[in-house]
């Protein structure tokens, strides 16, 4: 009796949760391709080469925050502190590139060695958080809280208080925007393609219609993509974050470091904060302390809009690619509205309320399955 | 060969501060026997089964493994020899699948491209089929996270798993009490399986049900020691429930 009444009911209620999986699975796609149509519709050149382009250089700087946070979110932690690491990053950097290039080395030792030591420093911060997570059992939220303060106050007291590192000379500025701004192929409509650098003597007209094909921060923050995507879906630390995330004490029992994982987690989320960092100032030839600060709202939100859960154990990067790209979409499809790019804050804001909720409902249905 | 015992523990006592929790106790298991183990909160059976795993360490006494001596082992090493303890939260990580739990910690590894090290998912997976197929156990599909399925069947792949890294003794803290009817049968019959393959199970249990089904032998512990050891075929309900309560005395003088 008992077999019979149940199992129509088991049967609707798992159909139900596969319907939930892949809904959540597919849901930040079809809002992106939604956001698309609608921009392309109501924005002025939005459906454009140059505006895709344009798409994908911005979202480079939420992109590589949200690789990091990907990771230490699906072990169920926060980094709100990666913000300013961007920052401190990239005044490391730029004061070092600077301060070697005034000292007569030439522009390519100087910036490798401004790049070393912008992604050497992130580690600081980095190890601090993981330590105090981990080993101390500070929750991750006030530690990383804690940091964010000590991080804005390193990097405002690097630069003086002054917004952005000053002095870089000319000749490294003008070296570091044709890494920063340059393209891999460039395309003149109605003239052709050119590779590494535009076509020379462009008339200002025809710089308007000029597309840069892969830029090369895109190419970069791809190959990052790419690498961290693999470590996290196909690895061994991969299997062990996720591990981590959906069980700490299961982990832990299986022999797994988790203590010292935790803090690697950490340190990686500083990490590609750092190449963030580092990309500003390439990108805006010096470096600034609030270079990623308004970025943090938006990492968590590539994260949460790309599927992974604020409860930890789930959650994939490419996800999270398309949350960064969504953003990035609205932020641009704003402006081709000719709407106060302001507005952008709270279209984020509502987002990532209804990413959580929808994540949320996930969680819920699959408790009530395994109820049932 | 029977009577030879792969566990022995003798006269092993354990005080917190002032309190005697395990009073010369004598505890031993042979191959392929079940031994349910029984008593009221704060009997002591939970404080002896920690020293058997490593989790505590005996103050008096001796505790021996296959003749090993492992009363200061750690919990590692206990494991290493072979007696799996297999807790009420079964440290499973519910987000991974079957394989990746039979494998948790142990993962298989393969060369991506002949060049980078990754986790063999494949070959995780079907030997964890295989060892769930030796407990007759079926599950749908491999690749579903264990959040889906059912709290029986999470309990055999926590079994699985200790049968895969070669458990020589299994030690099930009230492993049916989160479970519904149909689920304990399961369970039960792991048990058996178990049996049947020669691997002896301590089973820690407030299920009457479930103790007078299952064990061969029953030991009652009241206020730190033991207080009966006898065969199942000796056994009933009242008399188990009168030693759990302390009347044991004299329901063996009526």
């Amino acid at each position: 009796m008992d077999t019979t009444a149940t199992s129509p009911r088991v049967r609707t209620s798992s159909s139900r949760t596969a319907a939930v999986n892949l809904l959540a699975q597919v849901w930040p796609w079809i809002f992106l391709l939604v956001m698309v149509a609608f921009f392309s519709i109501f924005g002025t050149g939005f459906f454009s080469i140059r505006s895709a382009a344009n798409i994908l250089v911005t979202s480079t700087l939420v992109m590589l925050m949200a690789i990091g946070q990907t990771y230490v979110i699906i072990t169920a932690g926060i980094d709100l502190s990666i913000g300013w690491t961007v920052g401190l990053a990239s005044v490391v950097s730029a004061t070092v590139m600077r301060d070697l290039a005034l000292g007569g080395m030439s522009n390519a030792p100087a910036m490798a060695l401004g790049v070393l030591a912008g992604l050497l420093v992130s580690i600081v911060p980095g190890v601090i958080n993981g330590v105090l997570i981990a080993k101390v059992k500070v929750p991750p939220f006030i530690t990383t809280l804690g940091m964010y303060g000590i991080v804005r106050g390193a990097a405002f007291l690097l630069t003086d208080g002054q917004s952005a590192v000053a002095g870089l000379p000319p000749e490294l500025r003008s070296t570091l925007t044709s890494l920063g701004n340059g393209s891999l192929i460039y395309n003149l409509p109605g003239e052709g393609i050119t590779f590494f650098s535009p076509p020379a003597d462009l008339a200002a007209q025809q710089l308007r219609i000029l597309q840069r094909l892969l830029p090369y921060p895109v190419l970069i923050v791809a190959i990052v993509v790419v690498i961290f995507a693999f470590i996290l879906a196909r690895t061994l630390f991969g299997r062990h974050t996720y591990a981590i995330g959906g069980n700490p004490d299961a982990a832990r029992r299986a022999g797994i470091n988790v203590d010292r994982h935790l803090i690697m987690i950490y340190v990686l989320s500083s990490f590609t904060a750092a190449i963030a960092g580092i990309l500003h100032v390439f990108r805006f030839t010096t470096g600034s302390p609030s270079a990623g600060e308004e970025a943090l709202l938006d990492s968590v939100a590539a994260v949460v809009i790309g599927g992974t859960s604020l409860f930890g154990g789930a959650g994939r990067l490419q996800g999270t690619v398309v949350g960064a790209l969504t953003i990035s979409v609205v932020q641009i499809g704003l402006t081709s509205m000719n709407v106060d790019p302001i507005w952008k804050f709270v279209v984020v804001g509502v987002i990532i309320i209804v990413a959580v909720f929808v994540n949320q409902i996930q969680a819920y249905l699959e408790k009530q399955r395994e109820h049932a | 060969m029977l009577n030879q015992p792969m566990l022995q523990v003798r006269q092993v006592s354990k005080f917190f501060g002032g309190l005697t929790a395990l009073n010369k106790v004598d505890f031993e298991v042979y191959p392929g026997e079940v031994v349910a183990l029984l008593g009221d909160n704060g009997a002591g059976k939970s404080t002896l089964i920690k020293c058997i795993s490593g989790v505590y360490h005996p103050d008096e006494g001796e505790i021996t493994f296959l003749g090993k001596q492992i009363r200061n082992a750690s919990p590692a090493a206990v494991r290493d020899l072979g007696i799996e303890t297999i807790y009420q939260d079964l440290a499973l990580a519910e987000n991974l699948d079957v394989g990746a739990n039979v494998f948790l910690g142990k993962e298989k590894k393969r060369r991506f491209l002949g060049v980078f090290p990754v986790t063999d998912d494949e070959y995780m997976r079907n030997e964890a089929a295989k060892v769930l197929e030796r407990l007759d156990i079926h599950i749908p599909s491999l690749r579903q996270k264990l959040v889906s399925l059912s709290g029986g069947q999470r309990q055999a792949v926590a079994i699985a798993r200790a049968l895969y890294w070669d458990a020589k003794l299994v030690i099930m803290d009230e492993p049916t009490a989160a479970l519904g009817v149909p689920e304990q049968r399961k369970v039960m019959s792991l048990i058996r399986s178990l049996r049947e393959q020669n691997i002896p199970v301590i089973l820690i249990s407030h299920t009457m049900q479930d103790v007078m089904e299952v064990a061969d032998r029953i030991v009652v512990m009241r206020r730190g020691r033991v207080s009966t050891n006898m065969p199942r075929s000796d056994a009933t309900e009242e008399l188990i429930v009168r030693h759990i309560v302390g009347m044991g005395e004299s329901a063996a003088r009526t």
